[in-house]
């Protein structure tokens, strides 16, 4: 089925226009359907929490935002602009490079296995992009990705390759190095899964402390309910591509409406 | 029994040290085109024209499928007939470049699928552009694994140049053919050849994987 796009508009304007909005976003592999007519408004400065069984599409969302997959129909506005499309001729198109990367650099993104740059110091992980994509100085660079460095706790550790760090160091690095682009949105796809227990702290230690100082709007995967619950502004339960239900953490997370939801949180629970 | 003569052996010495020099140089020259050339290969393999993809990809293929003396000749003799005359030297280097940067590709190919698909997702999640995430993220760790396959070619390339001699580049070979026809001797020219390979192919070796060792350690991926 053909998208018409003549539905959407070419950009958001007015007073209350959110970050990020998924406007009926649809996302399939083949025959699957992954995301299924998506629609999610995350205002500036929001953050929100993501929940789902695998397969709910809930890391699909980061991934599409950050551009790491392409979008099958809908548009994705994020600051009140179409993020995989622009316009033409009075319609919305796919987007080229140029409008891309301009989009691109409003998001910043931290991976499951922290995908940190191997043959770069924590140092060096933190300045290629300001000094590569945002043609900052070397020196200004280098002072900025130090005091990201110092703020999640790891300046001390800033000549040293990921090989030399622990997973939960690698994570903080990659956090820093995301910051340092100076994203509007910030994104964490399940940024404690890959870690051992003890050192899941020090992580949400560090996003604890940004959700207090930044204005930032991040979008968060994971599977650490009580740590949704503390720093959520809102929190959404995925199932079969679609937000199931979704509210308020102490809300939803304490007294969930829907079967789907209650099932999955009993699971979870009982897991932990 | 074999009959060793010292004094034609001093004076054969000096031409086949020179024509050292001339083996050096095409397998210098050669494998520098090998390794700009095996780049080019792979990269436009990547590219998103499936048309340039296709094509380069068949080449490869033909080039690893037929013989290197055979590519020698064709390019050598039949060049001319669809206007490219090329000396022996330019032919050869061409020849031999040119077959070696279809086996290079495959060694850097192997080295690029070697980088996590994270790095890239990475590369792209701070903005940097498609060229920039090659020459930044994707080659720097695709390199070292590759070093390896890169220097067995070095030593690979370097021993198929007396395959030049056949037409008439005065590499060794060649000039050891032409001692030992001019003399009737063909056991020292041919043995003194064998052993300058040795003394040039073994601490070649060796280097090669010194190099690759420190590069490792220079760009701390050592595990």
């Amino acid at each position: 089925m053909k998208d018409d796009m003549s539905q959407y508009p070419l950009r958001l304007e007015g007073d209350n226009v959110p970050m990020v909005r998924f406007q009926n976003v649809t996302k399939r592999y083949g025959q699957l359907t992954v995301l299924d007519g998506l629609n999610l408004d995350v205002a500036e400065g929001e953050m929100v929490t993501i929940i789902g069984p695998s397969g709910s599409g809930k890391t699909t969302v980061l991934r599409m935002l950050m551009t790491l997959e392409e979008i099958d129909e809908g548009v994705i506005y994020v600051d009140g602009d179409p993020l995989t499309h622009m316009e033409k001729n009075g319609r919305l198109v796919r987007a080229n490079a140029a409008h891309m990367r301009r989009m691109r650099a409003k998001i910043g993104m931290c991976f499951q296995h922290f995908n940190l740059f191997p043959h770069m110091t924590a140092l060096g992980n933190c300045m290629e992009g300001p000094v590569h994509v945002l043609g900052m100085p070397k020196k200004e660079a280098e002072e900025r990705a130090l005091e990201l460095l110092d703020m999640v706790g790891m300046a001390h550790k800033s000549d040293q390759h990921p090989s030399r760090l622990s997973g939960g160091q690698q994570q903080r690095v990659a956090i820093a190095r995301a910051l340092a682009m100076r994203p509007k949105v910030m994104l964490f796809d399940e940024v404690t899964s890959a870690l051992d227990p003890e050192v899941i702290s020090e992580v949400t230690g560090v996003i604890r402390s940004l959700v207090d100082q930044h204005s930032l709007t991040m979008l968060m995967v994971t599977h650490q309910i009580g740590f949704a619950r503390d720093i959520s502004d809102r929190v959404c339960f995925f199932y079969g591509g679609q937000i199931e239900e979704q509210g308020a953490p102490g809300i939803l997370l304490d007294s969930p409406q829907k079967d789907r939801t209650q099932q999955f949180l009993s699971a979870v629970l009982e897991a932990n | 029994m074999l009959d060793w003569k010292l004094d034609f052996t001093w004076e054969i010495l000096p031409r086949l040290i020179a024509a050292a020099g001339n083996t050096l140089i095409a397998a210098g020259g050669g494998y520098v085109v090998a390794v700009i050339l095996g780049l080019v290969f792979v990269l436009a393999q990547r590219t998103p024209f499936r048309v340039l993809t296709f094509i380069v990809r068949e080449l490869v293929e033909f080039i690893r499928s037929t013989p290197l003396l055979l590519q020698i000749f064709f390019i050598y003799y039949v060049g001319p007939q669809i206007g490219l005359r090329l000396s022996p030297w330019t032919a050869g280097l061409i020849a031999i470049g040119l077959h070696y940067a279809a086996y290079l590709s495959e060694v850097y190919r192997g080295g690029i699928e070697n980088v996590p698909k994270g790095q890239w997702e990475a590369a792209r999640a701070i903005n940097l552009s498609t060229v920039q995430t090659y020459r930044r993220i994707i080659i720097p760790q695709a390199l070292p694994p590759a070093l390896a396959g890169m220097g067995n070619y070095l030593v690979g390339i370097f021993k198929d140049t007396p395959m030049l001699s056949v037409i008439g580049v005065a590499e060794l070979m060649h000039t050891a053919n032409s001692i030992g026809a001019d003399n009737y001797r063909y056991l020292e020219p041919y043995t003194i050849v064998g052993l300058i390979f040795l003394t040039i192919s073994l601490p070649t070796a060796w280097l090669i994987r010194r190099f690759e060792s420190a590069v490792r350690r220079k760009m701390g991926l050592t595990r």
